[in-house]
């Protein structure tokens, strides 16, 4: 269980959850990224980029 | 069997995939490209490094560097640098004869006009380097041209100054996105958008899409012409046959699971696996 840096949200990693995993906050939508696993650790997602796709 | 996992941002496809290697009893060696500082010697310590980067720049460089140390990867970096450079893909697609819509590459806003007016409106034009279907535009006649090709060359950067013109083909709400897995098109969707851009990152809804004769026909050797592996094929359906709209290296496949009956990622290890 971590909180959602923009809203405080509670937001609970899965068993199968990986560091770089895109998560999306239920309450504001924000897209998330965790961080580290051990402690868990959220941060905004980065903004897409120009290269950034297929 | 050690494979290198390149990565940096992990969304679905890639979780997928992690989960498929895993439940191979794989080890997989997580390199996050944010992470990484080349020397030009030091390579991973792993059998095969199997590329899934989300920007184009780092895939391609980090695939090299990897290469050069004599780590072999899935797509390679002359497959990624194909792919990621549209002049590239269709110069690739012609030397193979395979089937795009007529293009037109010019350098300056006079000659891309000129060649805007000889290929006849509309033309799509395109970034040389891009994706998600971003910054295209369909341009139906000649102020808009000569509007947009002046914004590009005055307010984008270099690269936008190479001016990739495509015929605009009529595509009826749809195209065709083809998944090649070495020397197989295992599925493919249709894309269908009322929108003139049919990406399913852009809101195209995706349905499932027998893969024809034709259609395999045609995506393998698109998939040949750019050097071979894990790519998915955009096509166009015309009255004289399907064109090769582009072809993509580290192709995104979450709306084409269920809606194939395709394990895509399945596949995808499998084949890995299989090269490693």
């Amino acid at each position: 269980m971590k909180e959602c840096p923009v809203c405080a949200a509670q937001i609970t990693f899965s068993n199968d959850t990986v560091v770089g995993e895109l998560l999306e906050c239920p309450d504001c939508g924000t897209e998330l990224e965790v961080t580290a696993l051990d402690p868990p650790a959220l941060a905004e997602a980065p903004e897409t980029e120009e290269d950034w796709g297929e | 069997m050690r494979i290198g996992f390149l990565h940096s941002l992990i969304r679905k496809e890639e979780k997928l995939l992690i989960g498929e290697f895993k439940a191979r009893g794989v080890e997989l060696v997580m390199i996050d490209d944010r992470k990484l500082a080349f020397d030009l010697f030091s390579g991973p310590d792993v059998d095969l490094v199997f590329e899934r980067c989300i920007n184009h720049s780092r895939a391609m460089h980090g695939l090299r560097l990897v290469e050069s140390t004599g780590v072999r990867c899935i797509n390679t970096s002359d497959v990624s640098r194909t792919c990621g450079d549209k002049i590239l893909t269709s110069l690739a697609l012609k030397e193979a004869n395979v089937p795009q819509p007529p293009v037109r590459i010019a350098f300056t806003e006079a000659s891309a006009l000129e060649a805007i007016e000889q290929l006849g409106y509309p033309v799509v034009l395109k970034p040389v380097v891009g994706s998600w279907g971003r910054l295209l535009s369909k341009i139906n006649d000649r102020e808009t041209a000569e509007s947009i090709l002046e914004h590009k060359a005055i307010l984008g950067s270099y690269h936008h100054s190479i001016f990739y013109i495509q015929q605009y083909v009529e595509k009826k709400g749809r195209d065709i996105r083809s998944f090649v897995i070495g020397d197989e098109c295992v599925a493919a969707i249709y894309r269908t958008s009322p929108h003139w851009i049919t990406n399913t990152a852009r809101g195209a809804v995706a349905t499932g899409c027998p893969v024809s004769d034709e259609i395999s026909s045609i995506s393998l050797a698109a998939a040949r012409a750019v050097g071979g592996g894990v790519l998915a094929v955009d096509l166009f359906e015309t009255d004289s046959g399907l064109l090769v709209n582009e072809v993509n290296y580290t192709m995104e496949f979450r709306n084409s699971i269920e809606t194939t009956g395709v394990n895509i990622p399945a596949r995808v290890v499998d084949y890995v696996l299989e090269k490693a």
